[in-house]
């Protein structure tokens, strides 16, 4: 009975909405009220020092802590047109992926004027949000001031990650249900936080998030794994993890290297992503985050 | 001719034909009121009195509030009224027309996996339709999904025909356990059609789960409203039919059924409601079951009544669990699935506890 309705899901992205390059996206007619659907969005236009603008955002908006009290309008793929309307936007700011599309040309056709700004999971994906951002809200300016200092951060990571002798291999690990292990492949935003880490993803079989078996677990011989801080007792859960039967016979059992980072800071791709990667490159080399 | 009624309960037949006819009077004021609640809230501030004066040339907002209102009332809640009343109604039917048909007050598309093969088919379209099947889905445009989860309906039933007929006779116990069988066996190519989808699709798959009229808007009443009323009317022409098949197939054929076409016919009709209103909607769980049922208890077993009795209160209820479902978190919604199951898993529940005591099955 349940299983039937899986396919729905994959209507919603059938015809996704263009999506515009940076330099395409112009300054919306009216960003008094805007309402952005994307955490990264939201904290960039925090950043930027717009965020009086805001009137809403979407539940992965969870920072700043001025954010998560604007009203919330739900689940960024499934956006429910009157909810959105009911805060009166006059500008609606989405993150690529976001919809139904059905839900966008609804609001569009209400008067609220949309735009899509591209995700990509890379340095470049940052500062091409940034910028977007800055132009639509007509405050190219200030933006690019802002992206320059990001790109910075960048540029110091970059460095330090070209020291690295040794890449260390990292297991990112989404979910430990029952002793099966999901972990992300290629094309992912973990998979972009590693790279930016200075390290390399030990899974690059698959793209996405996938179940692994434990033979495919030995065999990519990770050094750390890394992992969203879920709250609740780490100590039990690194007991867990390193009591199953494939991390056992993987240099992890030694190293004992599990990290864990909470999942917007590390897997948005916003403007504390140079940070968040810092951060990882730090734990994973034992050095201090070189960008800040 | 009330063959159920008149047959066996004879001395009941007019208090219960009188209780049918007041039943779906009354259920077509509920629905009525059902759409104008549904017309009336949400969100947005638009109301009753915007849509009013808006239609009396009266209104006098500013221009931004006259386009949002309108833009409320017409694209937003009057396509999802519309989509709702008939997913409602098209729920609730295909679930009295199985449980008619297999003379099981608990069959239901689900379980004699048209509801699977109609899900089948719409992934198939949506996670190929871009690549190996696009020229189908340019040649049928926005009708592809729908007439892929008829067709996915459709060749389920098929299949279970052939298997669970022999010279002529269908097994009904055949056919049961066949749909179980052909229902996981869909389930599994879905499941795999789904292991190839993208992690955004993936995450989606939860909210879609447990359905939704979100999405709704004209193209999409378009697309499976033609099919869901097509099949809406045909199923008002196989009430003297099923009534006659609550006495078994051998006395309703006596009675003048042909009992085979019939069948096909009624197969056909929960193939179409179905596959539609799940490309729509996604899953809606319980309406199916719990309105026939409720009805049953009150009006008694007469198709005649329980037809269009169970096509209103379907639409109503539904239309009751999305305005829930639109203002209990607003502006996010919840999806209407965990409403239906809310009210009606309990109510199911208690239904069958009461019937266990009364041993009527």
């Amino acid at each position: 009975m349940r299983t039937f309705i899986l396919p729905f899901i994959l209507c919603a992205s059938l015809a996704q909405a263009p999506v515009a390059s940076a330099a395409e996206l112009k300054p919306f007619t009216d960003s008094s009220r805007l309402v952005s659907i994307g955490g990264s969005l939201t904290e960039i236009v925090f950043a930027l020092g717009e965020g009086e603008r805001l009137v809403g955002r979407d539940q992965t908006a969870t920072y700043p802590e001025a954010a998560t009290a604007l009203p919330d309008v739900g689940y960024a793929r499934q956006l429910a047109p009157e909810g959105v309307l009911s805060l009166s936007p006059t500008a609606l700011l989405v993150l690529e992926g976001s919809g139904p599309p059905e839900a966008l040309e609804v609001l569009s056709q209400a008067g609220v004027e949309f735009q899509t700004v591209p995700e990509s999971y890379s340095a470049e994906g940052v500062i091409e949000k940034i910028t977007s951002v800055g132009q639509a809200l007509d405050v190219a300016e200030k933006a690019q001031a802002y992206a320059d200092e990001i790109q910075a951060q960048f540029d110091a990571l970059k460095d330090a990650s070209a020291a690295i002798e040794t890449r260390k291999r990292v297991l990112f690990v989404l979910s430990v249900e029952g002793g099966k292990i999901q972990a992300s492949g290629t094309g992912t935003a973990a998979d972009g936080i590693i790279a930016l880490a200075g390290a390399q993803n030990a899974i690059v079989e698959y793209s996405g998030y996938k179940a692994l078996t434990e033979e495919a677990i030995i065999q990519a011989a990770p050094d750390a794994i890394l992992m969203m801080d879920r709250g609740g007792d780490h100590a039990a859960s690194d007991a867990e993890l390193l009591a199953h039967p494939a991390i056992g016979l993987t240099p992890i059992a030694e190293t004992k290297a599990i990290y864990r980072l909470d999942g917007a800071y590390l897997l948005n791709f916003g403007p504390r992503t140079s940070a968040a990667a810092a951060e990882v490159s730090g734990l994973l080399y034992g050095t201090t985050a070189q960008a800040q | 001719m009330t063959f159920a009624s008149e047959t066996s309960r004879p001395a009941e037949a007019g208090d219960r034909s009188h209780l049918g006819r007041s039943a779906v009077a009354v259920l077509g004021v509920v629905l009525l009121l059902a759409m104008v609640l549904s017309l009336t809230t949400g969100a947005s501030g638009a109301s009753a009195w915007t849509i009013l004066k808006g239609w009396l040339g009266m209104a006098q907002a500013s221009e931004l509030d006259a386009i949002r209102d309108h833009a409320v009332i017409y694209n937003i809640r009057l396509p999802r009224m519309i989509m709702g009343t008939l997913v409602g109604a098209a729920l609730a039917v295909s679930g009295l027309l199985m449980q008619g048909l297999f003379r099981n007050p608990l069959a239901d598309p689900g379980l004699v996996g048209v509801s699977a093969g109609a899900s089948l088919g719409a992934v198939g379209i949506i996670v190929l339709g871009t690549t190996i099947l696009a020229p189908l889905t340019a040649l049928l445009g926005i009708y592809s999904l729908q007439l892929a989860s008829f067709f996915g309906g459709l060749v389920t039933t098929f299949i279970l025909y052939s298997v669970a007929t022999r010279s002529g006779q269908t097994a009904i116990a055949t056919m049961l356990l066949a749909g179980i069988a052909i229902a996981a066996l869909a389930g599994a190519v879905t499941g795999v059609m789904v292991y190839v989808a993208t992690d955004a699709q993936l995450r989606d798959l939860t909210f879609w789960g447990l359905g939704s009229l979100a999405g709704a808007n004209w193209i999409k009443v378009a697309a499976s409203g033609p099919i869901i009323i097509v099949a809406l009317a045909v199923s008002g022409f196989l009430a003297k039919g099923l009534n006659a098949m609550t006495l078994g197939e051998a006395t309703a054929a006596h009675l003048g059924v042909p009992v085979q076409r019939f069948k096909l016919l009624t197969i056909i009709t929960v193939a179409a409601a179905t596959g539609a209103s799940v490309a729509v909607s996604g899953g809606i769980g319980f309406v199916g079951i719990v309105v026939p049922h409720l009805l049953r208890l009150i009006i008694g077993p007469d198709h005649r009544y329980l037809l269009p009795a169970s096509a209103l209160l379907g639409g109503a209820f539904l239309l009751l669990a999305d305005a829930i479902s639109r203002l209990v978190v607003a502006p996010a919604e919840i999806p209407i699935g965990i409403v239906t199951a809310v009210f009606g898993g309990p109510f199911f529940l208690w239904i069958l506890l009461r019937r266990r005591s009364a041993f009527v099955w």
